[in-house]
């Protein structure tokens, strides 16, 4: 089967600095890789590079991002608009900066499927009403009607989320996707990105610092350290024998509940 | 041990005339003691946040008691709540929210140790050595809220609550963006503070092994109540509604 995203020898410089070194993967559609690491590394800068979303100061310095054979660091604006949502979805890290403040969330996600060919506005209601009962919420409509900063935190992400699913992108890029909620929505959340990956293919880029998160969802995983990779490689390998001094730690660090 | 917050009967009410109103928080009471570390869990939309901005003031109390230190600080304005804030201080959800996006990092937190009498040279020295305690190099204090990582963000909200060494801070979801290592080395921090300082913590949190290891006691939220409240070990291990079995049973 081909490749649907993969990443060669990439490198990512902020004002000349570079931050990410040298990072090369690929994934197959329905395939989830997780990444994970130390704060700063440079995991959502790796996947803001692949929507050339990097802002004024960051560039990919070196390397190729091929998506369905395209190298998305060259597309054109036009070009990148056309594949960003419909093909590739993206969660960001701050749920909260993905919305326009002043727009109700049903509007917001009314116009992502407009923008998208569906013009039929009691369709497309009745579709985002759907994707959100099934990311947890028992009351879809108010969701619709609120403004984003009438919702928790936790909504605001979940919002996020359906709102990069929509669409039904064939690769989604998940950036700390679950960071914001209680563990039993989360697991609801897991469950349906896993699903989508059933039903859709959906392949996910997950970066995370929840290791119980990848363990659940990812194939394959990729730790990264300082802006380089120390290991990646199968999850279930990885997680029962790390092989790099870091991953180890990252491991031993990691909070176990006693029950 | 005294007492550095009491929360009696508080009650949120978002007024809403086309949906209905929503209660957000319902009749919430409970006391925290010097030194002590209680912490928040329940479910997303349970009304956690909303109690933070109730007891911080960002939020107007529909009905209910707050008594910071003692003072009743339920509807303090003005010069009273410029006090309040000297004891207390909290770090937000969102924490690239809670920067000026025109201010570098360094500005933010100098901001309150200037206001705080500080000479300019001072505070850059503290500040630096805030963030360093942080896990941030001098660099930082340079930078623009958008110019770093969402843990670095996190942590530089940290580094400037933790600023005027208020005597109790409340974290709401403030180790959310850390990998574990950083997280632990956090932690770490806070804890070394509290016993240097007798400093309380109010800590609202998803990962319920980290309140495990971390907290003295902990409140279990589900629409806007509270349903349960023990040691950590008593409500993971021995939970008794329904809801926090749930919880539990989640857990990854
Ligand atoms: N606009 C920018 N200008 C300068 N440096 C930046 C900019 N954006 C990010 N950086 C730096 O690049 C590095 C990588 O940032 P990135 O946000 O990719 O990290 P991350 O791995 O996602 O971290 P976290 O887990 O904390 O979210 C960080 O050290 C950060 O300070
Ligand atoms: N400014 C507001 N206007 C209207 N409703 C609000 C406002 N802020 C919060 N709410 C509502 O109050 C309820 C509680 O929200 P809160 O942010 O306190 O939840 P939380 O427990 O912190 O959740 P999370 O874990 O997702 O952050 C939610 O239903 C939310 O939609
Ligand atoms: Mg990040
Ligand atoms: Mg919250």
């Amino acid at each position: 089967m081909a490749e649907l995203i993969s990443y060669e020898q990439v490198d990512i410089s902020y004002k000349g600095q570079r931050i990410v070194h040298n990072i090369s993967f690929s994934l197959h559609e329905g395939e989830i890789m997780g990444i994970v690491g130390e704060s700063g590394s440079g995991k959502s800068s790796l996947l803001r590079a692949a929507l050339n979303m990097l802002g004024r100061d960051g560039l990919v310095t070196r390397g190729d991002i091929y998506y369905k054979g395209l190298d998305l660091p060259d597309l054109s604006p036009a070009e990148m608009q056309k594949i960003c949502g419909s093909e590739i979805g993206m969660i960001f890290q701050h749920a909260g900066g993905s919305f326009c403040p002043i727009r109700r969330v049903g509007d917001q996600l009314q116009e992502i499927l407009e923008a998208h060919g569906s013009p039929d506005q009691q369709e497309n209601e009745q579709l985002a009403c759907e994707l959100l009962t099934r990311f947890g919420f028992d009351n879809p409509k108010r969701i619709i009607e609120s403004y984003p900063f009438e919702l928790s935190g936790g909504m605001q992400q979940r919002v996020a989320v359906v709102a990069a699913m929509l669409l039904r992108p064939k690769l989604l890029l998940a950036d700390e996707p679950t960071s914001a909620l209680d563990v039993t929505v989360q697991k609801q959340v897991i469950e349906e990105m896993l699903l989508a990956r059933e039903i859709f293919g959906t392949a996910i880029i997950l970066v995370t610092h929840n290791m119980g998160v990848v363990q659940a969802m990812a194939d394959k995983m990729l730790v990264m350290h300082q802006g380089e990779t120390v290991e990646q490689g199968l999850t279930a390998s990885i997680m029962k024998a790390p092989s790099s001094p870091y991953t180890k730690r990252l491991l031993s660090a990691m909070p176990k509940l006693r029950r | 041990m005294s007492e550095i917050l009491r929360v009696e009967h508080l009650k949120k009410i978002f007024p809403d005339r086309d949906r209905g109103d929503l209660l957000a928080v319902n009749d919430v009471s409970f006391t925290l003691k010097a030194g002590e570390k209680l912490a928040i869990i329940g479910e997303s939309g349970s009304g956690k946040t909303t109690v933070a901005r109730l007891v911080t003031r960002l939020l107007e109390t529909s009905s209910g008691r707050i008594y910071l230190d003692g003072e009743d600080i339920a509807h303090a304005k003005g010069t009273k709540l410029k006090e309040a804030y000297k004891k207390m201080q909290m770090v937000f959800q969102s924490p690239i929210e809670s920067f000026d996006p025109r201010l570098t990092l360094g500005d933010g937190i100098m901001e309150s140790l200037l206001n705080h009498g500080l000479e300019k040279e001072a505070a850059l020295a503290e500040c630096q050595k805030l963030l360093s305690l942080c896990g941030l190099s001098r660099e930082f204090a340079h930078r623009y809220p958008h110019e770093v990582s969402g843990g670095q963000c996190q942590r530089a909200a940290i580094a400037r609550a933790l600023a005027i060494e208020p005597r109790l801070l409340i974290l709401d979801e403030a180790t959310s963006a850390l990998d574990v290592t950083v997280q632990a080395d956090i932690l770490e921090l806070l804890q070394h503070i509290q016993k240097e300082r007798n400093m309380a913590y109010l800590f609202i949190c998803h990962d319920i092994a980290l309140v495990q290891d971390f907290c003295d006691r902990v409140i279990v939220m589900h629409k806007g109540r509270i349903v349960e409240t023990g040691t950590p070990d008593e409500v993971i291990q021995s939970p008794k509604e329904a809801y926090t079995k749930k919880l539990i049973d989640s857990v990854l």
